[in-house]
Order: C-alpha cells, then structure tokens, then sequence
C-alpha cells in the first residue's frame, strides 16, 4: 500500500477546508494545511493509519518567502505497521506563533517542542511545561529565526562575572 | 544592555515531606553535569525517598553550540564538519548520514566502491561506539578492565581512521558525491587485523558479564521501558530493540546497499538494561560480519561521481578529458562563494541507522550553495527524554546502571 497516497486522500477527503497544499520531492509526499485542527489531522492519521511514532518535530522559518505564512511546523509521522514515513506540515502566522500541542498524541512531542519554542518562539498551547530546553531560562530571543544574526548580539559578554 | 541574572538553574522542588516506611524523608540529590558517570554533560535532579526514586527531572543544554544555525552560514560540503562535532563516539556515521541525505535530495548515485567503503567505515564506527558504550556500561557497575580492553579496541579503530580520513575525531570524510580521497593500499590488511582482535575482544568481554552475578543483579529487570513506551516516546535503535521494537533502518530502508548484506536484525523482548547490553553485543558481531563482506566484495573504481559541477575532477590526470585547464575551472567554480553545489529546492527527511538509533537529517534548500534549514534528527534526544519514567521506582544507584545504558552523546543531545 502507498501509504503516502493514502495519507493525503484521508486527509483530502475528512478536512477538505484545512488544506493548503501538497508537494513531493525525492519521492517524499508531504501535505499543507492550516494551524486550527492540526490535531485532529494527527489523531486520525495516526489512529486510521498507524502513524505509531512521531519521528521528529520541527520548524522552518520562511521569513521573506513566498508562502502562505512565516512558520511551517513539521510533523515527520512513521508508521511501524506499514513502515513508510509521511509529513505534515502546518502553517503559523508570524502575529500569533501559537499551535495545539501534540503531546496528547505522542510522547517524543514533548522536547520537541520545547526545543521548537526554544530556538522559534512558536507555543504549544497544551503542553505539560513549555519552558526552554537548550538555552538558559534568561536568555532572550530566539537563534533559529532567520532575523536573528549568527554573531553580534554578544551574549557571552551579557553575563555577570562572578568574582569569588 | 540592561544586564538580566541567570536565574536559578534548580528545576524542582520537593512537593510533600512525607514519612515513608522507614520514616525516611525525601530528599533532592543533584546528578551532574560534571559527575564523571554521566558521560557527558548532563543533568539530573533526582527526587529519592530512603534509595528509592520518587521525581526525576532532566536538564540538559550544557553542550549547546548552535551547530544548526552555523550550518545556514555554510555551503553543503561545509557543514560535514559540523556533523562529525556532533558526535564524539561514531563520528564518521554522522559524515556518511548527511552525505547520503543530500545526495537523496539531488537524487546522486554514488559510485560502487564510494558505496561499499561507506558501509565499511560505517560500520567500524558502529563497532567504536558499541565498544566503548558497552566497556562504560561495565565500568559504571565496578567491572573496570573491561572498559580498558574497549578502549584498546578502539585505539585500533582510531589509528585506522587517521590512516584513512586523516583525523582520529574529526573525520570529515565524506563529501556531496563522494569521498574525500580514497582508503590506503594496506587497507584490507589493517582491518582484517582489528576484525581478529575485536571478535577476540568482544568474546573476552562476553564472557566477563554475561554470567557475572553482580553485573546481571544490576542490569536485569531494571531500567525497564515497554514497547508501547518506546513507540511512543520515539525511542530508536539498540534501546527500542531492546524492548521489543523490530526496527532497524539497515534492514526496513537500506540505504548503501545494506540489503546485499548477510546480517541479523539483533532484537530483545525485555526491555532492561541487561537485554541493551545483549543487543550491542550481538550488534557488534553482526557489524564484524559486515565489514568482512564488505571486505570481500570491495569493487575498484572511481570513488567519486563523474558529475564535474558536484566533485572537482583531477588537475592532473594525463587522461582524463576533464582533467588540465577545465578541472582548474571546475575547481575554481566548486570553491567559489555562490557556487558548489546546489541542490535543487526542496526538502527531504532522510534517516540512516547510526549506533544510537535513527539520526534523520531534514534539509531544506532553497537552490542556493547553503542549506535553508539544516534540521538533525538526534536519536540521543528521543532516548533520553523516558529516562525518569525508566527510573521512578528504582534504587538511585540503577540510574547510574540505566543511563550508562542509554549511551547518551551529550554533544548530539544539545546540538
């Protein structure tokens, strides 16, 4: 079974309004849609089609591109049963960063997403303890957005020096 | 810049002084990141009643070093460099695993003898990382030579490895279509040696621990983690094979021809720390194996891909058509800034299987010489995260047994 194809009929035929779009590159299948019932897209792909394990979470910054918003939030879905992966992608405006988490679904969202809020800024409304996970809790801003510039902003020179 | 303190770096706080059987009250015990059984650094904060672990909560991002914002500012051969940092055990996985990612996105076929001697040096660092995980993992139970008998072992694998890529940690062999120059003529001999040593070794280690009381106390039953756990937290390679899941990217994706290859998929029910240990083992056999077949079958040949736009062809070369004025152009043009190689725009998610689990890449370009989005999959981050749902219940002295387990490389945890 081509369970890439599968993936986006399902999800064609039960969230006809979410979508946004589909691509395929290097044979890899993914779909676009929107941020509100991205949930509800993951519980029924996992649950209709066995997407057992969420492989990986991530963002991508488009700032200045030509797309449907600033964030993309990726969803790298596999299933043991079939053994095939597929990716979801949901789309976050740069005005409100906020996406249902998918900790009610899998586990492995869990740092993920403390991760993606970490170096993106994007909140995960329903997440057990969204808190930095990499960086330390003062820091400000967040490094993978593309406006943050890759030295410059001298944080190592911010911290106080402890005298003994 | 208004100067902000650091604030504190404690994560918990004891919720309920009970008194349990013993009248025991709780306590914090801090774990890290500088103890020398953490193996790296990495934080615990452990919540115990008596021995007993009642709250565990993990801190990790001491080794932090932005590894996937420098590789936006890098062109795609570059950012090999930054791969093998990540990890300071199976380092040339990692250079293997990013190099078959953009080859998959530019849809690169490499060459027959490129493929077999990738899965030779993959394979020797799985039996590097192997090793050396086991050898810590006796060692944090009081079994000491072993871990000096790993090392020796490794010492070997070192030395061939700076006698093929130059370097003992940071390898950089690969290139985008290829190799960065081809193994030494006494290569075969160098390891056939080492693949008498280490099967010597290994079974040496073997029977050391596999009927040691003490070492079979302290690692049978504890530090259990269920399939459905395991699925669910994301957890991959020898741990989530430990419980049960019957997945290796080797045998359900082969990439480099791993499908060629005679060897076994190394799977436990039990999901202990005693049943990872039995799965590294056995995994190590099934890599000599591998290596020997590889060895065998080792075709002659170009190393790299004929494609003059991708890898720079000789300068030298009496006949090769390339080779002369247009290789110095073609050189010229690789190295230039804006130029090298370009993959065409697009994304890929890409997983090889690494000693750790599945190190996926996911590479979005946007046609230029530098990676839009260089994102790595870290099988370190996804097994570390169960840890204190591993440990609730336990003794405090098995969290040390299960996290020598776990083989955490802190440098791929934190990126």
């Amino acid at each position: 079974m081509d369970l890439q194809q599968a993936s986006l009929d399902l999800v064609k035929a039960s969230f006809p309004d979410e979508v946004l779009g589909q691509g395929m590159h290097a044979n890899q299948q993914w779909i676009e849609i929107r941020k509100g019932r991205v949930l509800e897209v993951l519980r029924a792909l996992r649950d209709q089609l066995q997407f057992e394990m969420l492989m990986d979470l991530t963002v991508v910054d488009w700032l200045g591109e030509d797309k449907p918003e600033r964030y993309s939030v990726v969803y790298v879905l596999f299933s043991l049963t079939h053994n095939q992966y597929f990716r979801v992608k949901a789309w976050v405006s740069e005005d409100d960063p906020v996406i249902d988490s998918a900790v009610p679904l899998w586990n492995s969202a869990d740092w993920a997403e403390r991760e993606v809020f970490d170096m993106f800024g994007v909140r995960f409304t329903g997440h057990p303890g969204l808190k930095r996970i990499l960086l330390p809790e003062s820091y400000t801003g967040h490094p993978l957005r593309k406006d943050y510039p890759l030295t410059g902003r001298g944080e190592r020179y911010d911290f106080p020096k402890h005298s003994r | 810049m208004a100067i902000q303190r650091p604030l504190s770096r404690v994560p918990m706080e004891i919720e309920e002084q009970s008194d349990g059987d013993l009248g025991a009250k709780r306590m914090l015990v801090n774990f890290g990141p500088q103890h020398p059984a953490t193996h790296g650094t990495l934080r615990s904060m452990i919540e115990v009643e008596g021995e007993t672990v009642t709250k565990m909560e993990l801190e990790i991002g001491y080794l932090h070093t932005g590894f996937e914002k420098l590789a936006e500012y890098r062109s795609w051969n570059q950012t090999v460099t930054i791969s093998d940092r990540m990890n300071y055990l199976s380092p040339l996985c990692n250079n293997i695993g990013l190099a078959c990612a953009v080859e998959h996105m530019m849809g690169l076929e490499i060459t027959p003898r490129c493929r077999v001697i990738r899965v030779i040096m993959y394979e020797l660092a799985r039996v590097a990382d192997h090793i050396i995980g086991v050898g810590l993992q006796a060692m944090d139970l009081g079994a000491f030579s072993i871990m000096l008998w790993s090392f020796i072992e490794r010492e070997k694998l070192y030395d061939i490895f700076e006698h093929v890529t130059g370097a003992r940690l940071t390898t950089s062999y690969t290139r985008v279509g290829g190799l960065f120059r081809d193994v030494p003529d006494d290569f075969e001999e160098e390891v056939r040696r080492f693949l008498t040593a280490a099967y010597k070794t290994i079974n040496e280690m073997e029977g050391m621990l596999n009927e040691n009381k003490i070492f079979r106390d302290r690692t049978i039953g504890i530090n259990t983690l269920t399939r459905e756990q395991a699925i669910s937290w994301g957890v991959t390679g020898p741990l989530a094979r430990a419980s049960g899941v019957v997945y290796d990217i080797r045998k359900q994706h082969p990439y480099l021809g791993y499908q060629d290859y005679d060897f076994r998929l190394v799977s436990y029910t039990q999901g202990d720390v005693f049943a990872r240990y039995r799965v590294r083992v056995e995994e190590l056999y099934e890599s000599l194996k591998i290596v020997d077949q590889a060895l065998k079958n080792l075709p002659k040949g170009p190393i790299n891909v004929g494609d003059p736009e991708v890898v720079i062809p000789l300068k030298n070369a009496k006949n090769n058509p390339q080779g002369g004025m247009e290789g110095l152009i073609y050189h010229f043009k690789n190295y230039m800034h804006g130029h090298g190689v370009q993959p065409p725009p697009g994304e890929v998610y890409h997983a090889t299987e690494c000693p750790n689990g599945e190190l996926g890449w996911y590479l979005v370009s946007n046609g230029t010489d530098k990676p839009y989005r260089w994102r790595v999959r870290p099988p370190s981050l996804y097994n570390f995260a169960p840890f204190p749902l591993m440990c609730k219940g336990g003794a405090i002295s098995d969290v040390v047994s299960g996290l020598s387990s776990l083989n955490i490389i802190a440098g791929e945890l934190d990126r």
